[in-house]
């Protein structure tokens, strides 16, 4: 089925807020194998200048998990689950994630294509803090393949 | 503990060290755990293989993330990372085995840009077939 172009553009609600803890920073440093001490040891964070432990690059994912759910599964959307691929992820940071943030994600729908066959969708969230500093926005492609490929 | 890489040091085609990181089926399962994404693929054989995989794959965020360890071990500050971006090409197969799958990532300069940036495009293969394309990112050095 293909996907519904009319939603190019649409925006989705803003999410709850989503405090940083340090403990899911070093457990998500800890699962992608991180050694850096900016991760785990506060002492070495506030000597790069920050305020607390950062968060790896990718720790975004964690923070837009929610938000990207309730794109892929609007019922309205028209997303068939089983048959989407992450495609394509990026970041662009204004600065990086710190413990202690809480920050909320802004959600809408760039673009939607089809590809030879495949529908091709575009979601670009924007995470910022509650006081609305602009940390990170992060654009995924996933695509729905075809029944016939 | 900074790498203490300055913008005065890099040439257009400086390379990075590059660096292999093993993924077993456990690592796999802490990802899950980590990152809140369960998806069955990335864990269970039986419904893999039903939709069509050779076997349990790796996240690609997964993935992702270990490519730009050689970037940001290099910088020594992970905070320089502007922008990192990537396609997921082909997947990390991950058998149920001793050793699972390794990750060989390298990394080189690739453009010089203004503000003290430069972009660096970053190889990622498993078993000698790459698996990300387009792996860029663009880093903001002293």
């Amino acid at each position: 089925m293909a996907l519904n172009a009319d939603f190019i553009g649409r925006e989705y609600p803003v999410s709850a807020p989503y405090l940083v803890g340090r403990e899911k920073i070093r457990e998500f440093a800890r699962a992608i194998g991180e050694a850096n001490l900016v991760f785990f040891d506060c002492v070495a964070a506030r000597a790069l200048g920050y305020p607390d432990l950062i968060a790896p690059p990718t720790f975004a994912t964690v923070v837009a998990m929610e938000s990207s759910h309730v794109v892929m599964f609007d019922p309205d959307l028209g997303l068939d689950f089983t048959r989407v691929v992450h495609a394509e992820q990026s970041y662009a940071y204004a600065r990086p994630i710190c413990a202690g943030d809480e920050l909320i994600v802004s959600t809408m729908i760039d673009n939607i294509r089809t590809v030879a066959g495949n529908d091709m969708l575009t979601t670009k969230a924007s995470i910022d803090t509650v006081n609305g500093e602009h940390v990170v926005t992060a654009t995924s492609v996933l695509v729905s393949r075809g029944v016939d490929s | 503990m900074a790498a203490g890489i300055r913008y005065s040091d890099v040439a257009l085609g400086t390379e990075l060290p590059s660096a292999s990181f093993p993924l077993a089926r456990v690592d796999l399962v802490r990802y899950c755990g980590a990152s809140g994404d369960f998806n069955v693929i990335h864990w269970n054989e039986r419904l893999a293989t039903s939709v069509g995989l050779p076997n349990v794959i790796a996240h690609g965020m997964l993935t992702m993330a270990e490519a730009i360890r050689v970037v940001t071990d290099w910088v020594g500050d992970p905070g320089a990372l502007v922008q990192y971006g990537v396609r997921f090409t082909r997947p990390v197969v991950v058998p149920d085995n001793d050793h699972g799958a390794t990750l060989d990532v390298s990394a080189k300069v690739t453009e010089l840009l203004d503000d003290n940036c430069v972009k660096i495009t970053i190889t990622a293969s498993c078993e000698g077939q790459t698996v990300l394309g387009k792996a860029q990112a663009i880093v903001r050095l002293p």
